[in-house]
């Protein structure tokens, strides 16, 4: 009796559904995160004080409220009938986009002053000299933290599991409804999620390795 | 902070006068958006003072009180446990005995790069079907799974902490010691463990407050923490024909939000008491450790001294 073979489609979707919700999160979360970060540092007080309200509530708040919020406030505010898969998506991206945050601000804190200095003795404005000239520069130190902040994001999409999204979690707990020793779901599971994993962290560091430059 | 500046000239007058009206467009923008959220739910009837007037109710208070009682106890024992075996695991990992070295690092590889939740409902499935033999009723199957989940996944979180602040030690005090005929306990009890403690200790609290944000996921496990009190209250009060999800989701998101900014800001606090003092080792900084997967990668979460050196 060997749950992954006998499962294998169940698997694969689960597979395939954790890819999914962790790649559209990672993007809506390095959006709003990118976007955050600008308005962080940028000249108008009101923009930097709702940047630094988004960071403190965001991080301070479990990810399960957040789920909870998606499903029950949000249809009642905005829209109705979405989709477990936007609303996981949402509750997941606006988490994790207060980390990318900090770590964009912590990448532009690391650009030498000189190089924002000499784009403003050029006549650059604000969103001039953050565009072209430090965020580019900030992306390299930027990189690892990201690449551990999307390793968290794929282990924290398991929580989509338990609100009725088809992933990894839903599928471990749907074969131990059938009856399946939990010791090889718990494994096979632990394995698919380290694929996944191993996985980020060997794209990133290719990504590390074509933008390292000597400094 | 002190590089946000340098992005932008000192604003001569015309560019006050666009900050100006930047702000404005901006503070009505999120304005806009606060009313357009208190407006909808106004509509729904989620504003109404019967709806609020729930938490007026004794018995919603005790249950709520009685929630974050339990949500804090599994906190405690969470944390006290876990950081026993960080400290255990951090020692295994740096062991001069290859085998220890080997469980040590491969216990710490496998729950940190699973995700908490599976560890947490494994261990439920595991608990509950053995209930009997183990002797546990009523709740304490959910206890302890949430309570073992969060202790071995922080736990191993808080060995890697503790073994980049222990390598982090500059190396003469741990040759200081040896010269002085300690052993090789307690070198490491009395000499390397209380700097690296002392060095790594706002990273430490830090991912306390993910411990005490995880707990959590009891939801899921349908334990009886402050969330899962929450959900159920939201679902049997029934006002004016709703249930009370908002008005729940508001309090008890508040109720989080005020205890890991408490526990964040003691963070904060000990790092910067420890940037005044002088003593040759730097103080890390507060942010959540990083928590990569693969184990070619030593911690990032190293002390490099105040963060001001960084550039």
């Amino acid at each position: 009796m060997n749950v992954l073979l006998d499962y294998l489609p169940q698997f694969r979707d689960g597979f395939l559904g954790t890819l999914a919700i962790t790649a559209s999160s990672a993007l809506l979360a390095l959006v709003l995160g990118v976007l955050i970060a600008g308005f962080r540092v940028s000249p108008i007080p009101p923009l930097r004080a709702f940047g630094t309200a988004w960071v403190t509530v965001l991080r301070n708040t479990p990810l399960t409220l957040l789920f909870l919020v998606a499903f029950f406030v949000v249809p009642q505010v905005l829209f109705q009938g979405a989709s477990p898969y936007v609303l996981a998506t949402l509750a997941l991206g606006f988490y994790t986009s207060s980390f990318v945050c900090e770590a964009v601000r912590s990448g532009i804190n690391t650009v030498p002053l000189g190089q924002a200095e000499a784009a403003r003795s050029l006549g650059m404005t604000f969103s001039q000299t953050l565009g072209q000239i430090v965020l580019p520069q900030a992306t390299r130190t930027v990189l690892p933290p990201l690449s551990s902040i999307f390793i968290a994001l794929t282990k924290n999409s398991a929580i989509a599991g338990a609100f009725g999204f088809g992933e990894l979690f839903n599928v471990s707990k749907l074969l131990n409804d059938k009856g399946y020793a939990i010791a090889w779901i718990f494994l096979w599971t632990a394995l698919a999620y380290l694929i996944i994993t191993f996985a980020i962290s060997a794209v990133f560091r290719l990504l590390e390795r074509r933008m390292g430059v000597a400094r | 902070m002190s590089g946000a500046s340098v992005l932008y000239d000192v604003p001569g007058p015309k560019a006050r006068t666009r900050n100006l009206v930047y702000s404005v467009a901006g503070s009505l923008a999120v304005l806009a958006l606060i009313v357009f959220v208190v407006l909808r739910l106004n509509t729904e009837g989620q504003l109404a003072p019967e709806v609020w007037n729930i938490f007026n109710n004794a018995g919603v208070r005790t249950n709520i009180r009685d929630g974050l009682l339990t949500t804090l106890q599994v906190f405690a024992v969470a944390a006290v446990l876990s950081l026993v075996l960080g400290v255990l695991l951090a020692v295994a990992r740096l062991s001069d005995h290859r085998p220890v070295r080997w469980v040590a690092t491969g216990f710490i590889e496998l729950f940190r790069a699973v995700p908490l939740l599976i560890t947490i409902y494994a261990l439920w499935v595991l608990l509950l079907s053995n209930r009997e033999s183990l002797g546990l009723a009523g709740n304490q199957p959910q206890f302890w799974a949430l309570v073992i989940g969060l202790t071995v996944y922080n736990g191993s979180v808080q060995a890697e902490v503790l073994r980049a602040g222990i390598n982090s030690v500059p190396t003469g005090q741990r040759e200081a010691a040896y010269a002085l005929g300690m052993s090789k306990t307690q070198v490491m009890t009395t000499v390397l463990i209380p700097q690296a403690v002392r060095a790594m200790l706002p990273t430490i609290i830090s991912q306390l407050v993910v411990t005490l944000k995880d707990t959590s996921l009891g939801y899921i496990i349908t334990f009886e923490e402050l969330l899962f009190t929450a959900r159920q209250m939201s679902t049997n009060i029934i006002v004016n024909g709703n249930d009370t999800y908002v008005p729940f989701i508001i309090v008890i998101g508040a109720i989080y939000v005020a205890m890991c900014l408490a526990l964040s800001a003691l963070a904060n606090w000990i790092e910067q008491r420890g940037r005044r003092a002088k003593t040759g080792i730097g103080v890390a900084t507060a942010g959540e450790p990083v928590t990569a997967t693969d184990a070619m990668e030593v911690s990032d979460a190293v002390p490099d001294g105040p963060a001001a050196t960084k550039d």
